[in-house]
């Protein structure tokens, strides 16, 4: 069974780009349109169940404002961090 | 939310200011990789950066390392003063195609060519990115920009320089090489590059230059993800990704 992943977007850093939601794996982002951001961007989030904690977005994320998160397991515990 | 969960967070190596880059912007992810990379060598609190002028200008704004910013094009020759006064040091520059590639030719060139023990970390996204998008000189060939509206016409303003394949002819170069950000298994490719040239540089092996082709979609005037397939189409194969030069001596660290 695949890991089970989460992430916090950070309202300061996140612009809406999109780069998160068209590299995420599993096609659980897409951009929060309730919500706005201080700079009056819509920021990314997950908006279902399904995220691993691959950190694909993270890796694209050129504002660093995605922080990943991921259940620990036995056998996933033993991982190395990616990236 | 213990660290044990933690699987990625902002590195430490920056400063909590968000970026003043367009949305989706390569930039960003250079910063990223520049940030991480020196958080794994611990080397934060010897390192001293050098900003451009371009889109970069604000740099020193977002790393928690001391910063200096240099006059137009000159980075290099700053570079080589720091480095030579404070030789423990670790020096990197951070440059735009419009800053290293055309007024700034002169000082690439020579640094590389004394073998300045720096880091080069070259941001190539074909134009002037600060000033509005005008033709830089690795605008590939038809390529629209706001000062060649009709295309770069070779005929009369020339092929685009391809900096990393001119530099690594020099022998003061230890390490030369060509990155892309557009997609998650290049990103960690010019992480990779990014660590080697630091290496290069804290074992005194010559000159280091990553260069990375980059987007900029806000002059581009197409969206991020967009910006990221034109890399993925027209960049690379005008500017193929690969080692220039890779010194024996680099060859043999172990990272």
């Amino acid at each position: 069974m695949a890991a089970k992943g989460w992430i916090e977007v950070s309202d300061t850093y996140c612009k809406g780009c999109e780069l998160c939601i068209s590299a995420c794996p599993q096609n659980v982002m897409e951009l929060n349109m309730a919500h706005l951001t201080p700079k009056g961007y819509h920021p990314a989030h997950t908006f279902k169940d399904g995220c691993t904690g691959c950190a694909i977005c993270a890796v694209v994320c050129p504002d660093a404002a995605i922080t990943v998160y991921r259940e620990v397991t036995k056998s996933v515990s033993s991982m190395a961090a990616p990236v | 939310m213990t660290t044990e969960n933690l699987v990625y967070e902002r590195p430490e190596a920056f400063t909590e200011m968000p970026t003043h880059y367009c949305p989706g912007c390569t930039h960003g992810v250079a910063h990223r990789l520049v940030a991480e990379v020196l958080d794994e060598m611990g080397i934060v609190d010897k390192t001293i950066g050098v900003a451009p002028v371009g889109c970069a200008v604000f740099a020193y704004n977002y790393f928690a390392t001391d910063f200096v910013e240099a006059p137009h094009g000159r980075a290099p020759a700053m570079a080589t003063g720091v480095k030579r006064v404070l030789p423990d040091r670790v020096v990197f520059t951070y440059q735009g195609d419009g800053d290293l590639a055309s007024i700034g030719m002169g000082e690439i060139v020579h640094a590389a060519a004394r073998g300045e023990n720096i880091t080069v970390i070259f941001i190539n996204n074909a134009n002037y990115g600060m000033t509005g998008g005008q033709m830089a000189p690795t605008t590939l060939p038809g390529m629209k920009t706001s000062s060649s509206q009709s295309g770069r016409d070779v005929e009369t303003q020339g092929y685009p320089i391809k900096v990393s394949e001119m530099l690594s002819t020099l022998e003061g170069v230890g390490y030369c090489v060509r990155r892309s950000l557009h997609d998650p298994k290049n990103i960690r490719l010019a992480k990779k590059a990014i660590r080697a040239a630091f290496e290069t540089q804290v074992r005194g092996l010559g000159f280091s230059m990553v260069e990375l082709l980059s987007t900029c979609p806000t002059n581009w005037g197409i969206t991020p993800v967009n910006s990221l397939k034109f890399v993925e189409e027209h960049m690379v194969p005008a500017y193929p990704l690969g080692d220039y030069k890779v010194s024996d001596a680099v060859k043999q660290i172990k990272i």
